[in-house]
């Protein structure tokens, strides 16, 4: 049954069915109404038995989840931009510890300057950490992508990062099917660990490794992943079978069959480059769009296959790697190993920035007369970048940049600081 | 009850009266038969004032609690020298994630024993004092002030000493260290408060703050199995030296314990809700020197330079702490638990 509710609502609602035991919070935008709406529902004791901590920081957020998860218990959080940095350290250690947790993450950008609204960047500050990371195009999909993400989790003993775009998803309202506690609870069995802190048979987690088996320790997760890559398609089909919905699995194309020109990207950009790609194929372009959901584990292979036919692939990331250039395009390019097919990286989103229909058509328009530039940044006001370089050269005290570009923009008004 | 030969190596130590003594007696150390929490061969250094007060301190939380206690570490001396895979010292459960999480990992086990109905197994976090006044300072202090089920151990010896003994905020003034050089009109670290964690862990109002030095392992024991007695969040820093780090003979470690609480330099209580319930009194006191002098950390004090002024100071922070814990107060108040 279909229910109008937020895209963070119908998130809480879902991990809430897959019954964690610890789950904790600290507020940060825009995650807060998942942890928030949980929080209520262990309140109640609708959730139970759960216990829902309130952490002094994103970095003792994934603290405690190690230790309950270490101890055996199903243990899940959620966070956004600064705080998977601030928990960067303890995101590594529980990949390397191999507990599987869930964390959604509702991606913003990273300061500074300091801005809340969606891009990437967080995600793929994270893209080496260990976790497997799945980008949801809608909040359906999101809600869903959970149940997924703990039966992944603990199968591999992998932690799970679920993407979901900030603000575009997390709070819009839509028609929301969630799943049954009867479906839940047969599709994810009761979390069995690999490594447990038991007294009756002690272990010691977490020592030190030096040289002699590092590297074998890290390849092993390497291969975890990689069974990853075999188990993600088929838990998408199980759901599938039992839903009827398409959530999940490792990419997702669309109209790519015939396409000449094909546009990668991850997350609800999804849906927009979906309706554009209609608009351009009834004006006769041969266009498709292939989304990735699985980032890691990178279906390489699924990526290929889906792009041998390509002559242009156009990846449109919300992040990139300043001083080099796209993440995702890295990936994709790798993925390809063809020298024949044009790769062109479009940077857009960034900061929250609204990715347009007229903005992709023109995008589309350009890659099918093979004029798009092998980097660019949609919508990037050139000229007062150019000015602010020129203020840069005639004054060393030039201040703050990010504020001068907003008064060039005319965003602020001009008469404040005068 | 199962008993060793003892050979008497010890004469002239504070030690050999327990082998002296009636086997029912005799502490529970000395018996074959004890808890053990850590197993010999790990790789601490000879005379480690931690070594000897994590396995005090553990083996009376494995007492305290029949063998049920679950072992957080942080990254530090202790987590080295007791493990690199495959190895390992440690027979009770046992997890090292980071060093400046150790407080909320702990938070995380018990609130996955809560979860699980599981009561009879305790869960004790342990640090050095840079994993717990420096780096780990705000996951303690969250966990502190969520009261959370976790008895943590601080192991201070005053400074970064698996790192190659670097100052940390529990480092005392003067103190030579890799990064305050005995060099300089002003030589080692500079005088300030540093952290007093016991004290701040006291205003955080939860159940259980002790200090314990391994001079006194007894009173360490009785600190650990009162801390078990209570559930919510409990605090025991314990002073144990340093051969490495503080310069002083490996086989003077308990010695340098007894004369930091003689001196008045580190006070030795126990406190309840935020009260002091009890103190350690001066046995015999010494002037600060005493305990100074025996460790080279502090040499540049001594010898052909001598710095009176500054030990002056030392002593006076020591005048402090008598004063403030009444650490000359009469008999009575010290069994007002």
């Amino acid at each position: 049954m279909l229910r109008q509710i937020e895209g963070s609502r119908a998130i809480a609602e879902t991990v809430a069915l897959c019954r964690p035991e610890v789950v904790c919070a600290y507020p940060i935008s825009p995650q807060t109404h998942i942890i928030e709406a949980v929080g209520a529902m262990v309140k109640a004791g609708t959730l139970a038995p759960c216990e829902f901590i309130n952490v002094e920081s994103e970095f003792a957020a994934m603290s405690v989840a190690i230790g309950a998860s270490a101890t055996g218990a199903r243990a899940y959080t959620a966070t956004a931009s600064q705080g998977l940095l601030f928990m960067m350290e303890a995101v590594y250690n529980a990949a390397g510890l191999g507990l599987p947790i869930v964390m959604t993450l509702a991606n913003r950008a990273i300061g500074a300057p300091i801005n809340i609204w969606n891009d990437h960047s967080d995600a793929m500050a994270v893209r080496d950490s260990g976790w497997i990371q799945l980008f949801a195009e809608s909040n359906q999909e999101a809600a869903d992508l959970h149940v997924q993400a703990f039966l992944l989790a603990e199968e591999l003993s992998v932690p799970v990062m679920v993407c979901v775009d900030g603000f575009i998803l997390t709070h819009a309202v839509e028609g929301i099917d969630l799943l049954e506690q009867s479906f839940v609870d047969s599709f994810l069995p009761p979390y069995e660990p690999r490594q447990v802190l038991d007294t009756k048979a002690p272990v010691s987690i977490g020592a030190m490794v030096g040289p002699e088996a590092f590297e074998e320790v890290r390849y092993l997760a390497h291969l975890r992943q990689l069974d990853a890559l075999e188990r993600i398609p088929e838990i998408a089909q199980e759901f599938f079978e039992a839903t009827g919905r398409e959530s999940g699995g490792l990419v997702r194309p669309y109209r790519i069959e015939d396409a000449e020109v094909i546009v990668v990207a991850m997350g609800s950009v999804l849906g927009t480059l979906k309706d554009t790609v209609d608009e351009r194929r009834n004006a006769g372009e041969l266009v498709g769009v292939l989304g990735v959901t699985s980032f890691r584990p990178f279906p390489s292979e699924a990526v290929r296959n889906a792009l041998a036919n390509a002559s242009q692939v156009v990846v449109l990331e919300k992040a990139f790697s300043i001083g080099a250039g796209g993440v995702l395009s890295t990936d994709i390019a790798i993925a390809m190993h063809r020298d024949e097919t044009i790769l062109r990286t479009v940077v857009a989103g960034l900061g929250g920035r609204a990715i347009t229909r007229r903005s992709l058509e023109k995008v589309l328009e350009d890659a099918s007369h093979n004029q798009l530039a092998p980097l660019t940044f949609l919508d990037l006001d050139h000229e007062a970048v150019d000015r602010e370089r020129a203020r840069m050269q005639a004054t060393r005290r030039s201040g703050p940049s990010a504020e001068n570009l907003l008064r060039d923009r005319n965003t602020v008004s001009q008469g404040a600081k005068e | 009850m199962t008993s060793q030969r003892v050979h008497f190596y010890q004469i002239g130590s504070f030690a050999v009266g327990n082998r002296l003594l009636d086997q029912e007696e005799r502490t529970v150390q000395a018996q074959a038969d004890r808890a053990n929490s850590i197993d010999s061969g790990h790789r601490a250094c000879q005379g480690c004032g931690e070594a000897l007060g994590a396995r005090y301190a553990l083996d009376a939380a494995m007492r305290a609690t029949n063998g049920q206690i679950v072992a957080v570490n942080a990254t530090g001396c202790l987590e080295v020298f007791s493990t690199p895979y495959p190895e390992t010292s440690w027979r009770i459960p046992w997890l090292h994630s980071l060093f400046g999480n150790a407080p909320a990992v702990a938070t995380g086990v018990a609130a996955a024993l809560r979860v699980k109905g599981v009561k009879d197994v305790r869960v004790v976090a342990q640090a050095g004092d840079g994993g717990t006044v420096d780096i780990g300072f705000g996951c303690l202090s969250g966990m502190f002030e969520r009261n959370d089920d976790v008895l943590f151990i601080c192991y201070d010896n005053q400074g970064y000493m698996n790192t190659g003994v670097q100052r940390s905020a529990a480092t005392p003034p003067a103190a030579r260290t890799a990064t305050t050089e005995a060099v300089g009109p002003e030589p080692g670290n500079t005088f300030g408060q540093g952290k007093d964690l016991p004290r701040i862990a006291m205003a955080h109002n939860i159940p259980y703050v002790a200090t314990a030095t391994v001079a006194d392992l007894h009173d360490l024991e009785r600190k650990v199995e009162r801390a078990m007695e209570i559930r919510g969040a409990r605090y025991l820093h314990i002073l144990v030296p340093c051969p490495l780090g503080w310069g002083s003979a490996s086989d003077e470690t308990i010695h340098v314990a007894r004369l930091a609480k003689e001196s008045g330099l580190f006070p030795v209580f126990e406190a309840e809700g935020g009260v002091i319930r009890s103190v350690s009194r001066i046995r015999r006191p010494v002037p600060v020197e005493e305990y100074l002098s025996l460790q080279r950390r502090f040499a540049h004090l001594f010898g052909a330079h001598p710095r009176p002024d500054v030990i002056a100071r030392i002593q006076s922070m020591a005048d402090e702490n008598i004063a403030r814990y009444g650490l000359f107060a009469p008999e009575s108040a010290e069994e007002s638990v």
